[in-house]
This record gives C-alpha cells, structure tokens and sequence, in this order.
C-alpha cells in the first residue's frame, strides 16, 4: 500500500527550484490541502514575480499569472467576479513585502476573502540574493555585503504582525518548514485557511518561513537549521489571528 | 515490508530525506549521478526502512514514494 506520493493537484513538471530549497514542500502543502478539501475544479490560484514564477506550470488547477507585486488586487478581481471559486496567492518576500506591500495591505484591510501563501526566504532569491524587507539583521546579501546593519538597512519587517494590527483579517499564522514536525503543522495551517476562504469567512494569510541555501551560501541541512535556530527567533511561529476561537 | 522508491530523474541530491530519515535508510550516493548531473539519493539500508515518510515529507521535489 502506497502511504505517500505525488498529489494529483501537481502536474508531473520537474521543479525548477534550486536542490533543497524547500519551495517544493509548500507547494505540495498547498496542493494536498485543495485536493483533500475536494476543491481541485474550483481553485484559481494567482503565481506572483519572483522564484514561484513558473508556479503556474506545477499547479494542476487554473492559474494566473500577475504583475510584480499585484498579486492580491488580482485575486481581489477574480474574486469578487467569480464568487464561488478558491482563489489563492503565492508570493514570496520582495514580491508581497517590498513591491507589493501597497496591495498586501489593503486588500488585507478590506478583508477580500482570499487566501495568501506568504513564502518568506528573507532573500530575494530569483534575482541574485539581494537584500529583501524581510532579511535578518546581521545577515549577508549581495547589496549588504557586511550583514545588514539597522542603522544603514533599516529593520526586517514582520509581516504577520504587521496584518494583525488591522480589524478585516479572519485568520493569520506564521510556520516554518525546517523539520518534519513543523511541516506537518505547516500542512494543518494552509489547509485551515483554505477551509476559512471555502467557508466564505474573510481574508486569511499564512507566512512560511523558507530556506534558500543558494543565497544564504549553505549547504541544504545547514540552511533548515539556520532557519529553524535563527529564522525563528526573528519572526517567532504562532497565530496571530483565528476569528474562529476569538484570538483578535 | 516498508520501502521507498526514488525518482532519480528528479532528485536533485538536497539530502533533506536523508537528513530526516530516523533510521538512515537514505543517504546520498557518492558516485551516482542523473541526467541533470546531481548525485541522488538511494536507498543503502532498506531493510531499516519503517515507512514512515519524514524523507518524503521533506522532499522538495516529491520525489520519493513511500510503500508501506
């Protein structure tokens, strides 16, 4: 008996991802998470610019394509045009967190009822390790070439937080996927805000912390480490959000 | 009899799996290479194997079926 394979909600297309990145996980957390809630005909899912460009060639549903950082208005047309339908946004930190900010927050504020998958690398990983909004202090990148120093980069920015200080949203949590454990809990929070979205119930947003051992200059086991003893402390897991159980 | 099978035409040699497998089932091969020049993953103690699927659930590629 086959205990684990390939979700259908995924079309056979090699991932062009570099090896270990752990992208590929989320995208079948997503993919797995559609196909159990039976909702496979009536996904869209929206790709955004960065590493997850070609996501749209791996989903086994209808996709988008949306310019860089407009992901969420996107969503927000295609929503409100076809109320019915699952529509989902993947987008990484410059696309969501730089460019995209703007679009992140309002449709966020007027609480479309979309799903965002946040995928959060503090890198920008498709253009060449820059430094994104989201890379930790003292971390290298190619425009921080010493470590990103506050006084001349500025703070990292923690988005979840940062969405949970606004009424509209119905659901927002921060996971991780350095080890086993917590990508089962990365499992149980993407398909909890897909179920919130099927349910008509408002906006909801999960942030998954990613590795990209190309840029960080890591070997892939010590990319998952870095990301599960440093990563962590500078966006700490949890939910920051679940208008189902009261947590405002 | 658990067991596992590698896509090797995907795997991309991350090491992930073999970094989660509990009973080091997996581990990366030194001499073993794809088509896309990466030195995949095998199984060199399936006997150990418990199907779990943490290697699984750790591949980024979804490389890996698991058999239980």
């Amino acid at each position: 008996m086959k205990v684990f394979q390939k979700t259908k909600m995924l079309t056979d297309a090699h991932l062009h991802y570099c090896p270990g990145c752990t992208h590929g996980i989320v995208h079948r957390l997503v993919a797995e998470s559609i196909e159990e809630l039976g909702l496979q005909e009536k996904s869209i899912g929206i790709a955004p610019v960065g590493c997850a460009v070609f996501a749209y060639d791996y989903f086994n549903c209808d996709m988008q394509e949306a310019a860089h950082g407009r992901a969420p208005a996107v969503a927000t047309g295609i929503k409100r045009c076809l109320p019915d339908r699952l529509v989902f946004v993947y987008q990484g930190d410059g696309d969501l967190a730089s460019i995209g900010m703007a679009e992140t927050v309002h449709a966020a504020a007027r609480g479309e009822k979309i799903t965002i998958i946040f995928i959060n690398n503090s890198i920008y990983g498709m253009t060449g390790g820059q430094m994104a909004p989201t890379t930790l202090i003292g971390q290298k990148a190619t425009t921080c070439q010493n470590g990103r120093d506050p006084a001349v980069n500025g703070y990292p920015i923690r988005v979840c937080e940062l969405l949970a200080t606004l009424d509209a949203p119905y659901y927002i949590e921060r996971v991780s996927t350095h080890d086993v454990k917590h990508v089962l809990a990365a499992k149980k929070a993407i398909k909890k805000a897909l179920q919130f979205q099927a349910e008509g119930r408002g906006y909801t947003f999960v942030e998954v912390l990613v590795s990209c051992p190309t840029n960080w200059h890591m070997r892939p086991v010590d990319a998952l480490r870095f990301m599960g003893e440093e990563c962590t402390k500078t966006f700490p897991l949890g939910v920051f959000r679940d208008k189902s159980e009261g947590k405002q | 009899m658990a067991g596992i099978t590698v896509d090797e035409k995907i795997c991309k040699g991350c090491g992930l799996c073999a970094n989660a497998c509990p009973k080091k089932v997996i581990s990366i091969s030194e001499h073993r290479m794809n088509q896309n020049g990466y030195f995949i993953a095998e199984a060199v103690n399936p006997q150990n194997c418990i199907g779990c699927a943490f290697c699984a659930i750790m591949c980024p590629d979804c490389a890996i079926v698991v058999e239980r």
